[in-house]
């Protein structure tokens, strides 16, 4: 009853291809964005801020990246921590040898040296596909940190590899307390997303689902499936090298090449899967899920150990959490492979009835 | 039956959802002492991760217990798992430090690379951070670094004891002139720290040094130690972490090169490591900074208290060895900079920047450590704002098939050239940042 | 050239320790499509459990592998009834993450179990080299790695015998050719499974008994997996002799240019080179060595 697009007429093209065609979305996206801009650094502690909100946004925009590459254009990759700790290094590099270089300008660089790496890991996919193109991708994944650590110029001949990133100041304005930090991740991911959003359903978004679903086919209709395999690879790793720059300039504040291993690929990788394969939202959705289960779990073991007066060791929760995270997540495939998208779509079909579905 | 699942689904993501705001942080008790731990025991240094900070917690239990707190100060605590990783760190770490008005005493992250992403947080929030034998090497320049405290020996004292000892065991350190050593070491930050002070050494004693990295996580190194085997080195320093020392261990063993001509620094010179190597571990050595062992009388206590009176302690086969010893150390350190603290602040819970004053100022001299129980497990800890390290000292140890027994007295390196290169390398350091180096006012 | 010829067989007998893990893996994509990435999981969590149980009961070696072998079936069997078979149909990718869950559980179930300590595992075998042939031709190879070979090649043996010459073996294959054909002639389905998972237990119990025999039965067990990998790649997923063939090249190649390029760039490049070596043979080869075509048709 309250979800309802009926009697919201288009009267132009330009209404009808808007992002949000259903009013009822354009409100909510705008109340959330509002939400998120105004309230949260009102209401949050310092330790929501930097230890939730902010790895949250970024690994969003790491899974989005994840997602255009793998939801949308089918390319399955294992990669994803290695272009991120491209954008890292390269982001840091434009920094620290070009003076003058704006923080921003430097983000940009380093996503856009991301998706250069991007598309040369891309090349093989042009030649193999499914698993085979997963464990090729592994090939970045362990070549990449190698590289960034070895050669010793990309951190600044530090002796351990460690560097510690630059303080981040935009036009004289230092974002250094967790409010501005916040803010201003949330401002280049909400941008980000949005420009996602209307790639993927822009011509090049079409053809990526086309190659997806059936690349013989995408070809017999015209679409160049060279150019569109490595256009996806291009901004999936442009995505994934900012939520890089980000992640070790903003979140970390320390760049370490090593940080980023096949672990950060596969928790990237589940954001994807259990927020929802080939869906904007669900990348945000995946996210805070991955983000937010095992600080829960981390609460909710203890204080229900201490309901059932169990005196359990330390090592003890440890390793539940790491059982009940690995059941959770084959729970979560089992119950819904679609993802939380899947979940948050049903929820809404039902919100067209309820509270009246007969 | 589906529906049935979905509704369980959202039932899960409900008490999720539900944790996260319902159930309160615990709250520490008004009036005592928190100490917020970071420690990691799952993943592949989870072994070790458990043995160090089930010592650690093992003393602190002992303090309330026997001693009723810290000047009657109850200490409380909470443990955070990190699993070595940097970013689970910082969460641990913004966590921690909200859980007590007071904050979390002294964090020891027991992770170099966690250190480094916390190096620039601290001063902000007024933490210290004890890095005992890891981290980062020039934080022994207090001035440069106020808030990291890289406790007793810093990788360089390590090496250049090391360097030392294999020259004694030449005959002599002029002997070293034309011998070959290889460094074998774990290819990351942690393995790339005593570059500099070793190739320094190599220069100045004429010895011939070669490096050879082994890829994480080292369970494989086949082509390693046939590289050694056809350079033919004298002696073999091992700078391994986890797994990577068992398996050179073997594979020294596998190739024929001594295992008496092997020394590991101190993080690959536990039981764990031997252990897992067995028979081919017999005969290593490796330099350690603190002894193995159960003949002290603090360990009795907490065997005594801990262990069989409150039955609460973390994992009984553990006491005694290297790196729970190190964990017991490690929080005995802490518990007396806060008790350092309290004689200059008064008896109440210590702040960040009261405990920091309290480390910068120990002196746990031998008749302290005597009067604790400790004896000889560790040498020495004086602090000065100049000198965040201490002592320098390392001893020696050698596996002999079924303990670790130490061969040399405490011994340190070349502590000049060291302190020379901390300072070198502090100075580049703040310049870099625009830090002016400087003792914090107590 | 001594030196090379050691460095050569040092890295086949190593690579036979990855084919080892590889095999694992193999069995299940053949027999179900699935990607077990657990398989470096379930190597940790045999070895563990034979050396928990050895600890525990102290019953001679061949009980306790014979109890071990029992979990490990039992582990099969749940997996199919828990996790795959819910999962019938689902695209790959998602049976693959699964797995991945799959290995977090098991990792955390075999320590909660067994305790996280690092143990050793003897086999009564020293990891020493042949003294004979260091005197006569210079060259060293361990007894434990040729060892390790021999039972490997009694493995690939045993299931060569057990998949051409048994009746389930025969179904494993019509199962791995054909998944409609075979249950349209009758062959069931979730019991061949049920079967292949047990048997990539058995693969992962031998595996993890030399490898923990090797590096001491510890969480980086599971990081033998990433070693199998490329292995895959090159002999092709489908494919056991691959696995073999795979694993030999990988790790001859991955010694030799450990030993001769590494210096030049700094060494520690065995982590990547297999991947590197994988990749660039899928390049002329994307089906791997033993793979199977596939032809797309629209």
């Amino acid at each position: 009853m309250f979800y309802r697009e009926a009697g919201q007429f288009k009267t132009s093209y330009a209404a009808d291809q808007q992002l949000f065609p259903i009013r009822q979305d354009r409100i909510a996206m705008l109340a959330l964005l509002v939400l998120a801009v105004a309230v949260v650094p009102l209401i949050a502690s310092n330790y929501v801020l930097t230890a939730i909100l902010l790895p949250f946004l970024v690994f969003a925009l790491a899974a989005l990246g994840l997602n255009i590459l793998t939801g949308y254009a089918g390319q399955l990759s294992l990669g994803t921590a290695a272009f991120m700790a491209v954008g890292a290094v390269a982001a840091y590099n434009f920094q620290l040898r070009i003076p003058g270089m704006p923080v921003l300008g430097s983000f940009v660089l380093g996503g856009l040296t991301a998706a250069l790496v991007g598309i040369g890991f891309g090349l093989p996919s042009l030649r193999i596909k499914g698993f085979y193109l997963a464990v090729a991708t592994l090939a970045a994944q362990f070549f990449i940190p190698w590289l960034l650590v070895k050669v010793s110029w990309f951190s600044n001949n530090s002796s351990s590899g460690v560097i510690s990133a630059q303080p981040v100041v935009i036009l004289g304005f230092a974002f250094d307390s967790p409010v501005r930090k916040y803010l201003l991740v949330l401002a280049i991911v909400a941008l980000m997303a949005l420009a996602a959003k209307n790639l993927v359903r822009s011509s090049i978004g079409r053809a990526w689902m086309a190659v997806r679903d059936m690349d013989v086919a995408a070809e017999v209709i015209g679409i160049r499936i060279m150019r569109t395999k490595l256009i996806a690879f291009a901004v999936s790793s442009f995505y994934c090298g900012v939520a890089g720059a980000l992640y070790a300039s903003v979140y970390l504040g320390s760049v370490e090449a090593d940080g980023f291993n096949l672990d950060l690929s596969f928790r990237i990788l589940f954001m994807v899967i259990i927020g929802g394969v080939g869906s904007i939202l669900g990348s945000f959705l995946g996210a805070a899920f991955i983000t937010l289960m095992p600080i829960a779990l981390d609460r909710l073991l203890p204080w229900a150990a201490e309901l059932l007066n169990l005196n359990l060791p330390a090592g003890v929760t440890s390793m539940v959490q790491l059982v009940v995270f690995g059941a959770l997540i084959i729970l979560f495939l089992i119950v819904e492979p679609h993802g939380l998208a899947r979940l948050w779509q049903i929820g809404k079909e039902k919100l067209r009835l309820w509270p009246f579905p007969y | 039956m589906t529906k049935h699942w979905k509704r369980s689904l959202a039932v899960v993501l409900a008490a999720i959802m539900g944790a996260l705001v319902a159930i309160p942080a615990t709250a520490q008790q008004a009036g005592t002492q928190f100490v917020g731990i970071t420690g990691y025991r799952v993943g592949p240094y989870g072994a070790n991760g458990a043995a160090l900070f089930g010592g650690f917690i093992d003393y602190l239990n002992l303090v309330n217990e026997r001693d009723g707190g810290v000047n009657g100060i109850k200490l409380t605590w909470e443990e955070c798992e990190t699993e070595y990783v940097v970013a689970k760190g910082l969460e641990c770490y913004e966590r921690l430090k909200t859980r007590s008005p007071t904050g979390p005493t002294a964090i020891h992250p027991m992770s170099t690379g966690i250190t480094y992403g916390l190096v620039d947080k601290i001063p902000v929030d007024k933490i210290p951070l004890i890095t005992w034998g890891y981290g980062r090497t020039d934080a022994t320049d207090g001035r440069v670094f106020p808030w990291l405290f890289p406790i007793l020996a810093n990788y360089w004292d390590g090496a250049t004891a090391i360097v030392k000892f294999i020259g004694e065991k030449e005959g002599g350190v002029e002997k070293l002139k034309g011998k070959k050593i290889v460094l074998l070491y774990h290819d990351s930050a942690y393995g790339k720290e005593p570059h500099p002070v070793l190739e320094a050494e190599a220069k100045k004693l004429g010895f011939e040094l070669k490096l050879i990295p082994v890829p994480h996580p080292g369970n494989e190194q086949q082509s390693q130690w046939l590289q050694i085997r056809q350079y033919q080195p004298n002696w073999v320093i091992l700078w391994g972490w986890g797994v990577m020392t068992a398996t050179a261990l073997q594979t020294a063993q596998k190739t024929g090169f001594p295992r008496d001509k092997m020394v590991g620094n101190w993080w690959a010179g536990s039981e764990i490591d031997t252990i897992a190597a067995g028979p081919a571990a017999t005969g290593y050595y490796s330099a350690s900074l603190n002894l193995g062992g159960k003949g002290y009388p603090v360990v009795k206590d907490i065997d005594d208290i801990v262990y069989k009176k409150m039955n609460k302690g973390s994992k009984a086969d553990l006491i005694g060895t290297v790196l729970w010893n190190r964990g017991v150390a490690a929080a005995m350190l802490t518990v007396e900079a806060v008790r350092t603290a309290q004689a200059k602040y008064g008896k109440k819970p210590m702040t960040g920047e009261q405990v920091r004053w309290g480390i910068e100022n120990l002196d746990v001299n031998a008749g302290r450590l005597k009067a604790l129980g400790f004896n000889t497990m560790l040498p020495p800890v004086k602090l000065s704002c100049e000198d965040h390290g201490g002592s320098g000292l390392v001893r020696f140890q050698q596996w002999t098939g079924t303990e670790w027994r130490a061969t040399t007295d405490w011994m340190s390196g070349d502590r000049q050239m060291v302190r020379k290169m901390v300072e070198e390398s502090a100075a580049r350091y703040a310049a870099e940042k625009n830090i002016k180096p400087g003792c914090l006012p107590g | 050239m001594q030196f090379f010829f050691e460095v050569l067989i040092g890295g086949l007998l190593a690579g036979v320790m990855y084919s080892l893990v590889a095999l694992g893996f193999v069995l299940i994509y053949k027999a179900s499509g699935v990607f077990n990435f657990a398989q470096g999981a379930m190597v940790f969590f045999a070895a563990l459990t034979f050396v928990g149980l050895q600890e525990k009961t102290g019953l001679p070696f061949w009980i306790v592998l014979a109890l071990t072998l029992a979990v490990m079936i039992l582990l099969g069997v749940l997996t199919e009834r828990i996790v795959l078979r819910p999962l019938v149909n689902q695209p790959q990718i998602t049976l693959f993450m699964a797995t991945i869950g799959l290995s977090f559980l098991l990792e955390g179930l075999s320590q909660l179990i067994w305790g996280s300590d690092v143990r050793r595992l003897d086999l009564g075998l020293q990891d020493e080299p042949i003294q004979v042939v260091m005197d006569r031709f210079g060259i060293l190879i361990s007894k434990f790695d040729l060892a390790a070979a021999a039972v490997a090649g009694v493995l690939v043996g045993v299931l060569a015998v057990f998949f051409n010459k048994t009746r389930i073996g025969r179904a494993l294959r019509a199962v791995a050719d054909d998944h409609q054909a075979a249950l349209a002639v009758g062959i069931p389905l979730q019991q061949i499974w049920s079967i292949v998972w047990s048997v990539a237990g058995f693969v992962a119990l031998v595996a993890g008994l030399l490898w923990g025999a090797r590096n001491g039965v510890q969480f980086a067990l599971t990081f033998v997996a990433l070693k199998a990998l490329p292995v895959l790649i090159l002999g092709g997923f489908e494919s056991i002799l691959g696995a073999i063939v795979g694993g030999l090249i990988i790790g001859a190649a991955e010694k030799l240019a450990e030993v001769y390029l590494g210096p030049l760039v700094g060494g520690g490049i065995e982590g990547w080179f297999a991947y590197m070596l994988a990749l660039l043979f899928l390049l002329v080869r994307p089906e791997g060595l033993f793979g199977e075509k596939r032809i797309d048709r629209v």
